[in-house]
């Protein structure tokens, strides 16, 4: 796979390549355009029912493409206030739009500090090796 | 990183250069997908027409005076019928009765067939038939020699002959049977054209020169842009075989599956005598205690490995299984007892510890309107 993938600056991510949107108490989770492009065709999104709970780094829920299923890991920890409907009906808005109408959950923020143990958008972009190296890991 | 004992078919870098992400399989690196991806190329290959690397598949030459009868001893389908131009798929049996491979034998000439062999399989296939044969019959192998480009699809036959000259001037591929096999000029490169394929749509298999690959590889390519050709990778292949329901060795059947409960009975010819034939004629007639079957799930795709349940037991085994782009429902194979084969039959598959429910259901997924 060649070309850039998009990393959007305003937003956080874990380096499990999904990515958090806060706003005010809750927050939105979803995984990179670079997950996606690794995975290819996504045909299968499994979460979690409405009013679990999810814990920073453990599996939430699997996506499936035509190759293969993957976990998918919480990139906070929180209660699930919503799943995305329209993905589990349309697997492929995870591809086409990752950051947009392919989100995942909405969650309750449960701990504002996880989110500072997140990546910023440049050390992200160094994690999937998309820019001149800041440090490294 | 590179792996130093893999290969490459000499068509490589071509796939480098469309962007493929390139696997290992079957001992080579192989390109999975091109950046279209998975769906789109299966898709276009149902609608349109697509290009495949077959370059790792083995081709075994036996010739000599007795070759198609020593052939017809060693396979399972009826080879002695064959007449030249003419191909069969049939199981190389061990004399178990459990299948060793499964081929395509096409008659060249009056005493030349070639036999085209999964690429995993070629140093035990080539054990398999070099020691059955005769004394009068030679086998050569030339798999390393010998390139292969398959164009499948509803315009395969329009794309190919473009860049095809027969022997027989005027003539065209276009009037090629299913299953025939002819000589031909492809892009100026000697070559055979056989109208076979594993997607279930029509198509051709273009035997060459591994030097010549290249050349015919871009004038197919060049020939297809106009009428949507795309090159197609490993992924479309498995999930375009499997609607087909035509078997992966490795996967559906090995040497621990026996053709009858494999549906593979159609390809033994019981009236004659060939290695194998006793243990399956003998399956046969008791009726086999379990039989591969077509299962839809809702709620996750059933993969390779993964256990059927039913009564709340283990009762079977997934042996392929993905999303059909076509179908458009998550599609398997599986091994089950006989009591639970028949359509409509309800089960489960154990998927990521859930029980998922599943159906049996009629084979092949997906049929070509005629």
């Amino acid at each position: 796979m060649s070309g850039m993938s998009a990393v959007p600056d305003d937003l956080r991510y874990s380096k499990e390549h999904e990515w958090v949107r806060a706003d005010g108490e809750t927050a939105l989770v979803g995984i990179t355009a670079f997950a996606q492009e690794q995975l290819g065709d996504v045909v299968f999104v499994e979460l979690p029912e409405k009013g679990s709970t999810v814990r920073q780094h453990a599996s939430f829920g699997v996506v499936e493409s035509v190759k293969a299923a993957s976990d998918v890991y919480a990139p906070i920890s929180g209660e699930v206030l919503e799943r995305n409907v329209k993905v589990i009906e349309k697997p492929e808005l995870v591809n086409t739009d990752p950051y947009g109408d392919g989100w995942m959950l909405r969650i309750r923020i449960a701990d504002r500090g996880e989110i500072g143990q997140l990546l910023s958008p440049t050390d992200y972009r160094a994690h999937i090796g998309e820019s001149p190296a800041s440090g490294g890991d | 990183m590179t792996d130093a004992s893999l290969r490459r078919t000499p068509l490589y870098d071509e796939h480098v250069g469309l962007g493929a992400k390139i696997v290992p399989f079957a001992g080579f690196e192989l390109p999975i997908h091109y950046p279209t991806g998975i769906v789109t190329e299966h898709r276009t290959v149902r609608s349109a027409a697509g290009i495949f690397d077959l370059s790792h598949m083995g081709e075994l030459h036996v010739t000599g005076p007795g070759a198609l009868a020593a052939l017809d001893h060693l396979v399972s389908s009826d080879i002695a019928a064959l007449a030249v131009g003419q191909a069969r798929y049939g199981l190389l049996c061990n004399e178990r009765g459990t299948i060793v491979d499964d081929v395509i034998v096409y008659r060249l000439r009056e005493d030349e067939a070639l036999v085209v062999v999964n690429a995993s399989n070629i140093a035990k296939d080539r054990a398999h038939i070099a020691a059955r044969l005769g004394s009068e019959v030679k086998l050569d192998d030339r798999s390393d020699a010998t390139a292969l480009v398959a164009v499948q699809g509803p315009r395969a036959a329009v794309i190919l002959s473009a860049v095809t000259e027969l022997e027989v001037r005027e003539a065209s591929i276009e009037a090629l049977p299913p299953f025939g096999v002819t000589a031909a000029r492809v892009a100026g490169a000697r070559a055979i054209v056989a109208r076979t394929g594993y997607t279930g749509e029509d198509g051709f298999e273009v035997f060459v020169d591994a030097d010549r690959a290249v050349a015919v590889w871009s004038r197919i390519i060049a020939a297809g842009a106009a009428l949507g050709l795309l090159p197609i990778g490993l992924g479309a292949r498995d999930t375009l075989r499997l609607e087909a329901r035509f078997s992966l060795y490795g996967n559906d059947i090995d040497e621990t599956t026996g053709p009858i409960e494999a549906g593979l009975g159609w390809t033994c010819k019981l009236d004659k005598d060939f290695v194998g034939r006793e243990a399956i004629a003998a399956a046969k007639a008791t009726g086999p205690e379990r039989k591969l079957v077509g299962l839809i799930t809702d709620g996750g795709i059933a993969r390779h490995g993964h256990a059927v349940i039913a009564g709340g037991e283990i009762v079977g085994l997934v042996t392929s299984g993905t999303y059909g782009p076509t179908v458009q429902r998550n599609i398997a194979l599986a091994y089950v007892p006989a009591a639970l084969a028949k359509v409509g039959t309800a089960v489960a598959v154990r998927i990521r510890d859930r029980d998922v429910p599943a159906k049996v259901v009629k084979t092949p997924f997906w049929k070509r309107s005629a």
